[in-house]
């Protein structure tokens, strides 16, 4: 009980409740069950993002990409829906691409060896280009996509809107994915210790591949379901989100440096950011300082798990241990 | 001698002959406007562009060069204008992203003999020669607040949308929007937030509004990024005919909402007749047949001349109303 107490994951939804607390004392209305189901539908997309993001890093990658893959596959939706494809058709297609375009990040790490932050980067330019090559620039209207295309994500089923459903469902395959799969533990070993990764017959590249075909895929989702619910598809969308999933991330307490983090972690992390985004409009805070708090706020988030700063390795032969002291970290 | 002398003058004759030459051949030669914009993938910039191909079609001898850097910011802009002092463009017409920024840029431009004009977002006086708004400051911040108040016959509450906190446009239209609210008895704004022209953030901070305010009748966005998600907030909140929104957007984008009647009516000038109108300055002032100077006339085509004040701004036109009588005419054009 008392590790649990200490976990990065119970200082978060700590910092969670004080700032709902916080927002509450300004402004009553916002935790109201209504407001706060709309506040979790709304980081809903942050919340797949951040989880895709999460099995990158674990692999001591960064995936700075989603962004773009996931304007580009909204804007495929969209094309795709105007050109009169039936929605599963439509999500099909989405997730595939996204997987695709993941697939050619993973691909670059896996066999060129290019650092990830460098062929995201590259990546995230092209695919932002691609749009407008694909577009002409021209932006894809309310009223050019079919009703059916709009209200997916928005009809509610057992008091939920359907978007939070999807994410919902995701973090669980997510749980299971990273928790109770070879490759789920895959992500964590190559993370933690390549060498030793290597040495029980993991491909580290591999794994890398399979991380960023991943968060390809859930940001070819992701761009559906944005494109869907703000009704508008342009070159800019989402334009500066890939640093919100990195601080998500961060603030949930996985490790950039790889090997260490849980979904649990990426989904308060996400949340976190979300009430944060969310409250700041309904607070009444001049929007001069907006972004001073949000910052702060990540920052304080950050400093708090460091502290906590991951489990040690279990220490497996004794005699090693006065050996190689180093060994611990 | 003689024969020294003739030569010589054949040959002054030969060069004069030469020089006559060249120079006629430097008036035919085409003049290549550039037309930079706030970043490429817009539909008003787009729309501008065809304007400004209309222009350089009239005028004949005009080459257009449409650029602009892919997100909106000035660092962008900058390459995007040293790239074209390079190219040794005549003209360069630009919407500028930051007032201040692109001055250094825009003066070694004008150093090098290349006319710089800036449209619908302005630079400051000394990075250009003169200054084309699409319409008056004054004018469109009374259109915002009229539109709004046209709907609300008994008053209420109002609040602006805007872009960002920095935004140069919006915020001189908000300013003056302020300032004519005396005019118009009941109508009460509560607050101004900043959607930073993304759907996203517009979205929230509309749905943050409709929140705080459970008396709002109408948002005023003067950004098409933001009405289009202001109007898709209302709409999901399902306040549509409780809650209007307004203020500057495109046809093309705003029709669905008009519709839908989460937009009861718009405002917006006709980005087609900028392009236009600036292109046309733009060669007025590079062929010399014009001069940048106060109180100075500018003929503009068929929109017709542009009248220069102290800090050599001129404007263009009224704003235009759309509303559902009108979008379907207008929403295939821009």
């Amino acid at each position: 009980m008392s590790a649990f107490l200490k976990s990065r994951e119970a200082i978060l939804a700590l910092a969670i409740l004080v700032l709902l607390a916080v927002v509450a004392s300004r402004f009553p209305g916002f935790v109201r069950p209504g407001s706060l189901a709309n506040v979790l539908t709304d980081t809903s997309p942050l919340i797949i993002l951040a989880l895709g993001q999460m099995v990158v890093i674990l692999t001591k990658c960064i995936d700075l990409s989603m962004a773009a893959t996931l304007a580009l596959c909204g804007m495929v939706a969209g094309l795709l829906n105007m050109a009169g494809l039936p929605l599963p058709l439509i999500l099909l297609a989405v997730v595939v691409l996204g997987a695709v375009l993941g697939a050619i990040n993973g691909l670059l790490v896996w066999k060129l060896g290019i650092p990830s932050i460098v062929v995201t980067l590259g990546t995230m330019t092209i695919y932002r280009g691609t749009i407008f090559l694909l577009t002409k620039g021209q932006w894809i209207n309310a009223h050019q996509m079919s009703d059916g295309f709009k209200a997916f994500p928005r009809a509610v089923f057992l008091g939920l809107p359907v978007m939070a459903w999807i994410m919902i469902a995701i973090v669980i395959a997510a749980w299971v994915l990273v928790n109770r799969t070879p490759l789920g533990r895959a992500f964590y070993a190559v993370g933690g210790n390549p060498h030793a990764a290597v040495y029980t017959g993991i491909s580290v590249g591999k794994t890398q591949f399979w991380a960023f075909t991943l968060s390809g895929a859930l940001a070819g989702l992701v761009g559906y379901l944005w494109v869907a619910r703000y009704a508008v598809a342009y070159v800019d969308i989402a334009s500066g989100f890939e640093l919100d999933i990195v601080a998500a991330c961060v603030i949930g307490g996985i490790a950039i440096a790889g090997g260490a983090g849980s979904v649990a972690g990426a989904v308060m992390g996400a949340i976190f950011l979300g009430i944060v985004k969310n409250a700041l409009p309904v607070a009444g805070i001049s929007p001069f300082a907006q972004m001073a708090i949000s910052g702060t706020a990540i920052l304080i988030a950050i400093a708090f798990n460091a502290r906590g700063q991951g489990p040690k390795g279990r220490i497996i032969l004794k005699q090693a241990e006065h050996k190689s002291p180093e060994a611990r970290a | 001698m003689s024969i020294l002398k003739k030569a010589l003058t054949t040959t002054a004759t030969a060069a004069a002959l030469a020089t006559a030459l060249l120079a006629s051949a430097a008036q035919a030669e085409t003049r290549r406007i550039a037309l930079v914009v706030k970043s490429l993938g817009n539909g008003f910039f787009e729309a501008a562009a065809r304007g400004a191909e209309e222009a350089a079609k009239e005028l004949g001898d005009v080459e257009i060069i449409y650029t602009g850097p892919t997100t909106t910011t000035a660092a962008g802009q900058i390459e995007v204008i040293n790239a074209l002092i390079a190219q040794r463009v005549d003209a360069i017409a630009i919407s500028a992203n930051d007032t201040d920024a692109l001055v250094p840029a825009l003066k070694r431009a004008m150093d090098r003999g290349i006319t710089v004009i800036s449209w619908d977002s302005g630079v400051a006086a000394e990075g250009r020669q003169m200054h084309l708004n699409p319409s008056s400051n004054p004018l469109i911040g009374n259109t915002i607040v009229k539109l709004a108040a046209d709907q609300l016959p008994e008053g209420g509450d109002v609040a602006f949308l805007s872009a960002t906190t920095t935004s140069t446009n919006q915020n001189i239209w908000i300013e003056e929007a302020t300032k004519v609210l005396p005019n118009y008895a009941g109508i009460n704004v509560v607050v101004t937030v900043y959607g930073d022209d993304l759907a996203d953030k517009s979205y929230r901070e509309t749905q943050g509004l409709l929140q705080t305010y459970p008396n709002l009748k109408a948002i005023i966005a003067p950004t098409s990024v933001g009405i289009v998600a202001a109007a898709q907030a209302v709409t999901d909140a399902g306040k549509i005919g409780e809650v209007n929104v307004t203020g500057l957007g495109l046809p093309s984008e705003m029709a669905g909402h008009v519709k839908s009647g989460a937009s009861k009516s718009f405002a917006i000038w006709n980005p087609v007749d900028l392009g236009y109108a600036a292109t046309y300055i733009a060669y007025e002032l590079t062929t010399g047949k014009a001069k940048a100077e106060p109180g100075a006339s500018i003929p503009m085509g068929r929109i017709g001349t542009v009248t220069l004040d102290e800090n050599g701004e001129g404007a263009m036109s009224d704003p235009f109303t759309y509303d559902a009588s009108n979008i379907d005419e207008f929403s295939s054009v821009f």
